[in-house]
């Protein structure tokens, strides 16, 4: 069994107007120096698998036809094997 | 066929479904059968509504999660076969999510859930859902959405472009002025888009709340009855 720990974030070429609203937040707060803020997702998850190369193969289904939408968000994940 | 039957999908979160069904059968009077988002069967409609509202609580991404609902195997058959579909809304989002239109749509450029009226210009009159209104007819149709940003790559744009497929532009009440209209921030201020075919419409103003005369607005009604009187003829 592996734990899974996904991250998807926002394709740089589009605008994240979630980010630049909190953003706000933190100019209000009085953080001067915050720049660049991006909003993504993280998820985490366990695959039953045999081996870590089924488990791959099965996240990366995942992300590519669920958890991830390819025309604007990018994903990248881990896994490390749980006892 | 003497008239269209009309199906409208419910998943669950939709809340569209009955304004749909109101405007379909109470007031302009077709058969309209809901359609459970678990079953499989059409139950031989010519024509299927996607309608709004928030799909599994639009989880995840909106309509992400009702796509993957077992209707949507036979709605993507009935897609390829010709089948007339109107995603309104959310009904749109998961048209995309579900491939059968191009793009997505994003949160509003201003963060803010929009509900009012709009102006739309009619982009393609050519489709069976806009052949027969004058091109120049200017529909107000409302909206009340907070992701109805349209958002493609440029080579997605310029194909629906080039393809005639935008069917509806956000414009102002007298259509000349469209950019300072454009209520969500849609790329060629976009509100309504259709596939190469013409079979497929999504959308994200509202016809279904502007049919009944009682409202004082029937222009929705317009695209429901060029529809069925373009697949009569």
């Amino acid at each position: 069994m592996y734990k899974a720990k996904v991250l998807i974030k926002r394709r740089s070429s589009i605008l994240d107007p979630q980010g630049k609203a909190v953003e706000i937040g933190a100019k209000n707060l009085g953080l001067k120096n915050i720049k660049n803020t991006r909003i993504g997702k993280y998820i985490e998850f366990d695959v039953d698998t045999e081996n870590k190369s089924a488990a791959e193969e099965e996240v990366n289904n995942y992300c590519k036809k669920l958890l991830a939408n390819p025309i604007m968000e990018d994903f990248e994940f881990t896994l490390n094997e749980v006892k | 066929m003497i008239n269209p039957k009309f199906g409208v999908v419910v998943f669950p979160g939709s809340n569209c479904d009955h304004d749909a069904y109101y405007s379909l059968h109470k007031v302009l009077g077709y058969e309209v059968n809901f359609i459970w988002h678990k079953n499989n069967d059409l139950k031989e409609s010519d024509v299927i509504i996607l309608p709004g509202g928030f799909s599994y609580g639009d989880y995840l991404r909106t309509g992400a999660i009702a796509r993957f609902s077992p209707i949507m195997n036979s709605i993507i058959d009935f897609a390829k076969k010709g089948g007339y579909i109107i995603g309104i809304c959310n009904g749109f989002q998961i048209l995309l999510e579900a491939g059968l239109l191009p793009g997505v749509l994003l949160k509003n450029i201003s963060l803010q859930f929009v509900c009012k009226d709009v102006y739309l210009s009619i982009g393609n009159s050519d489709c069976n859902f806009t052949k027969g209104i004058a091109k120049e007819r200017l529909l107000k149709v409302p909206i009340a959405h907070g992701e109805g940003n349209y958002f493609a790559d440029e080579d997605t744009l310029n194909g629906l472009e080039e393809n005639q497929q935008v069917v509806f532009r956000y414009t102002s009440a007298d259509g000349t002025n469209s950019e300072n209209y454009n209520p969500n921030g849609s790329a060629n201020d976009i509100a309504g888009i259709v596939n190469k075919n013409g079979n497929i419409l999504g959308m994200m103003p509202h016809p279904e709340r502007c049919c009944d005369p009682v409202l004082s607005k029937t222009d929705g009604s317009l695209i429901f009855k060029t529809l069925v009187n373009n697949i009569l003829n």
